[in-house]
């Protein structure tokens, strides 16, 4: 096993052995281990194809969508297996963010924010809902911004403060862990910015996985860095220590931008 | 060298004027012979049918040969009206919609949900080849299952029947298309807040989707409610009216055969093909608004 796997007290997520192929032979993801640190934000970097969203997706079991998914090995929760979970009550505990904004098109903000209840069929009473709602909104920042028009659907808002949104209707079920794929890369970069800010804020509260394809925004705000390289987990390291002196001469090569 | 450069560019614009003329000119013919045919349709029932449409047209039945008769001796406007066939057609669409809609919903989320997996395929080819069954064909199935098999007589329910299978391939398809074109992302979503499948489906695809459904229902309604041939086989006519779906039963389209094979009821034939068309075309116009909306 690589040296270079960070030694993590009490991890958050611990996987292991993770291999996930789409099909008989197309391997995506080639025997991961690596642990999760709590209240932190981990990145996962590496060049377009090596294996970033598949990871993500794996976590909270989302790439099972795909047809002929096979996945071995184990991802673990605080020590339970996720594969010993039911995928609503591990979506509960694992929320997830996309690339692109996609608040549901036909629900307001309101119900937005609480459509992971709703859609679920959990039964709350109007002030129980209400607190949830604001506080997820006041969590992303967004609450001052929208409170006016919480009963209006989201699609006037920016492509920045619908993914404020998107982070607040995730954060309404009071994961432990938030996977986000790219969250920012469709987006200005003064939303760009304020998302950035925000994650740093979030981590106090929660776990954060971030894939990303901007370095400096991997240098800026995470904790830890994975490197992915065709489907393996090169490197994980501190950021810090992997940007000043990476251990594997791929890192360096991607992180000097020779390739990706 | 620059000067010829110039001579080309203009003689360019020149041609590319003239093009544009050509193909405005192209277009305006041609929207002119789409229209005139409609526009030629619904000014001469107009003019002849308009007389007939008054309260009673609503609210009345056909008037018998004897009265028809009478008044036009007189000179008289036909008595009566089409209630029976108003009544009819809104039963018979009523329950061919209740068989129809949530049967072919069904089915277009499952060609949705199968994209490319063979009998996916199949099933689509079968619904496009159900769509080119001619109607009068619809008719005779319906007889033999429903006339012949079920209520041993003429029925509504036949009718309906006949009408349902030939809504069934429209629905279908619509429900599909409308289902692709909506963002995989939104059922992405719905996936990560852990909801289960079929709530996806049902709680944030359809939503999302209603107006793109309720275009295609309405179409498939206007569709069908012009419908004569399966209906002579299945539901007969009645010249009262009927609510009890296992009797024979009027309809607007066989109200217009009739008044059509009758001298005197000559009238009522443009008045009822004036409110059939009329309604025909209001569907499609809110059809059309809908799913304006939608996009
Ligand atoms: N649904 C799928 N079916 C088949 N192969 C897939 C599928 N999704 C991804 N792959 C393949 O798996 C490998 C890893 O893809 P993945 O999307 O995880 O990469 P990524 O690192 O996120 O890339 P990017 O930076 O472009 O988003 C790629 O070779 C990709 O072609
Ligand atoms: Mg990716």
């Amino acid at each position: 096993m690589n040296e270079n796997i960070l030694q993590i007290q009490h991890p958050v997520l611990s996987i292991s052995n993770l291999m996930i192929a789409y099909g008989k032979d197309k391997s995506a993801v080639r025997d991961v281990t690596a642990d999760v640190k709590r209240n932190a934000i981990t990145a996962i970097m590496g060049p377009s194809g090596c294996g970033k969203s598949t990871l993500l997706r794996a976590i909270n079991r989302m790439h099972e969508l795909y047809p002929n998914i096979q996945t071995t090995g184990d991802i673990l929760l605080n020590g339970e297996s996720i594969y010993k979970m039911s995928t609503t009550r591990l979506r509960r505990k694992i929320g997830m963010v996309f690339q692109r904004p996609n608040p549901f098109p036909t629900m307001s903000i309101y119900e937005n924010v609480i459509a992971g209840y709703d859609l679920n069929g959990s039964k709350l009473k109007k002030g129980e809902k209400d607190a949830i709602v604001e506080s997820s909104l006041h969590d992303v920042g967004l609450f001052e911004e929208v409170k006016d028009s919480l009963n209006k659907k989201g699609n006037f808002l920016s492509g920045g403060q619908q993914q404020r949104l998107c982070i607040a209707r995730a954060l309404a079920f009071k994961p432990e862990v938030i996977l986000m794929d790219e969250p920012t890369s469709a987006l200005d970069p003064l939303s760009t910015a304020k998302i950035e800010d925000l994650l740093v804020e979030l981590k106090k509260q929660y776990t954060i996985v971030l894939v990303t394809h901007n370095m400096s925004q991997a240098a800026r705000i995470s904790d830890n860095a994975m490197f992915m390289y065709l489907g393996e987990l090169v490197e994980y390291d501190k950021t810090k220590k992997m940007f000043t002196n990476p251990a594997d001469s791929r890192t360096e090569g991607y992180l000097t931008g020779k390739f990706g | 060298m620059d000067s010829k450069e110039r001579i080309a560019e203009g003689e360019n614009s020149n041609w590319r004027e003239r093009k544009d003329k050509l193909f405005f000119g192209i277009v305006v013919i041609l929207s002119f012979i789409t229209i005139s045919p409609i526009a030629l349709i619904l000014y001469k029932l107009i003019v002849k049918g308009y007389k007939q449409i008054n309260l009673d047209f609503f609210f009345k039945v056909a008037p018998d040969t004897l009265q028809a008769m009478t008044a036009v001796r007189n000179g008289e406007l036909l008595p009566g009206g089409i209630a029976n066939g108003i009544t009819g057609t809104l039963l018979m669409v009523a329950v061919a919609s209740v068989i129809a809609i949530p049967l072919s919903i069904l089915i277009g989320i499952f060609l949705y949900e199968n994209q490319g997996k063979q009998y996916a395929n199949l099933i689509r080819s079968l619904t496009d080849i159900l769509q080119g069954v001619p109607s009068v064909v619809l008719g005779i199935i319906a007889y033999i299952w429903i006339v012949q098999g079920i209520t041993k007589g003429f029925s509504a329910l036949a009718g309906s029947v006949a009408l349902a299978i030939m809504m069934l391939p429209l629905i279908i398809r619509s429900t599909e298309e409308t289902l692709k074109m909506l963002p995989i992302s939104i059922k992405e979503a719905g996936a990560a807040l852990g909801v289960p499948y079929h709530k996806i489906i049902l709680k944030v695809m359809i939503p999302s989707g209603f107006s793109g459904l309720m275009t295609g229902i309405l179409l498939s309604i206007s569709r069908v409610i012009g419908e004569t041939a399966p209906l002579m086989l299945t539901t007969l006519g009645s010249t009262a009216i009927n609510l009890n779906i296992t009797k024979p039963t009027s309809a607007v389209p066989l109200q217009i055969w009739e008044f059509y094979n009758n001298p005197n009821m000559i009238d009522l034939v443009w008045s009822s093909s004036l409110f059939l068309l009329g309604f025909v075309l209001t569907l499609n116009i809110i059809a059309k608004r809908i799913s304006n909306q939608f996009n």
